[in-house]
């Protein structure tokens, strides 16, 4: 490299620590860490604590290598999309090739040193999730399917199965609706988005289901999606990871969110557009509300019965 | 004696540099972290133990 060829970037383009930093989409970053570390107390074997610690953190690692790679092959839409125009590609900040180097060594990384810290089970998972999200997800179907959302919502739905089997070393039927929880939430998130950001995703000629099957189609979606994720949240209530603090939050939060998908159903466009969108935004925002407190309240459970005052319903699922 | 005048260039890569050395410093207190612990768990066994059980 000649002194010349080393000095090409001017200072404002100089990719600094935090434009690598955002390659690992730190935002989606926070729902993996939060998610796996649940995943991981709530699973019936203790590990200790600074294992689990390295295993949260090699789990994050791996989702945002993936989110590294993601960056990478879909620069171009980036580009397009308001809300995504100043990621470091897009904004000129990291070249693609870096984003792929930086991408590709870090999953071989992480996986490397989960599998060390843990078990190659949870090791063997996270590689299959960057797989799935970086393969399966980005570069097949979301520019394919209009069912792009329901399948990379798979991707993010890993983290706290990944976190149980760190700890057990396998996957139970808790670990599985952990992950059916994230996975049948997605969908109905993401719609409700799609749905009062309108022409974001058609300018980059992303299939979102908004424009290949029609606003009304979408609401009919989310309200099914929503009476699917209810049947699902509520059943982890009687697992060994549920309880009664559980069922109360996973009740009363399903309702709600019935409620609203109901409401999303029976409008239409002009009812949407008359109070710009405020049964859909509101949706969107109890939906954020929704997964923390699913999983906050399985965290609790997990920490009551770790101090011996668990009260589960175990057993009966 | 020569005191160069630093390249503007190490002036503009400071932080990202400073953030690589945290990094690399922090993987070394894992790997470390680590290693004491898998070494003074109950389940753990030298080499030569597990060729005596064998």
């Amino acid at each position: 490299m000649t002194d010349a060829s080393i000095n090409t970037a001017s200072a404002e383009n100089e990719a600094q620590f935090g434009d690598y930093f955002a390659l690992l989409k730190p935002r989606v970053m926070t729902l993996v860490v939060f998610t796996a570390f649940v995943g991981l107390l709530a699973a019936p074997v203790s590990v200790h604590p600074f294992v689990g610690f390295c295993a949260i953190l090699f789990i994050a690692l791996g989702g945002g290598a993936s989110g590294a790679l993601n960056m990478w092959y879909d620069s171009d839409i980036d580009a397009v999309m308001k809300r995504t125009a100043r990621r470091p590609i897009p904004a000129g900040k990291v070249t693609r090739d870096e984003a792929l180097s930086f991408g590709v060594a870090l999953s071989g990384f992480s996986v490397l040193m989960l599998g060390l810290a843990t078990n190659w089970f949870a090791a063997g998972l996270l590689a299959f999730t960057i797989f799935f999200y970086v393969v399966i997800y980005t570069m097949w179907l979301k520019r394919w399917t209009p069912q792009n959302i329901v399948i990379g919502g798979a991707a993010g739905a890993f983290p706290p199965m990944i976190g149980w089997a760190a700890a057990t070393g396998g996957i139970s039927v808790e670990s599985v609706l952990m992950f059916c929880l994230t996975f049948m939430w997605t969908p109905p998130h993401f719609w409700a988005l799609a749905l009062f950001m309108r022409g974001d995703y058609d300018n980059a000629g992303v299939p979102m289901l908004t424009v290949t099957h029609g606003r009304r189609a979408t609401r009919v979606h989310i309200l099914v999606y929503t009476l699917l994720l209810a049947v699902l949240a509520i059943a982890m209530g009687f697992t060994s990871a549920g309880g009664p603090i559980y069922l109360t939050v996973a009740i009363v939060l399903n309702l709600l969110f019935i409620k609203g998908a109901i409401a999303i159903w029976r409008r239409d466009e002009e009812d949407a557009e008359r109070d710009n969108f405020a049964a859909e935004r509101s949706f969107f925002k109890l939906s954020l509300l929704y997964l923390f407190m699913h999983f906050g309240a399985i965290l609790i459970e997990a920490g009551l019965e770790k101090f011996g005052y668990g009260l589960s319903l175990g057993g009966l699922l | 004696m020569n005191f160069q005048k630093p390249h503007e260039l190490h002036e503009r890569r400071k932080g990202r540099n400073i953030g690589v050395g945290l990094v690399l410093g922090a993987l070394i207190a894992i790997v470390f972290g680590l290693t004491v612990v898998k070494v003074t768990s109950d389940g753990f066994q030298t080499p030569a133990t597990l060729t005596e059980s064998n």
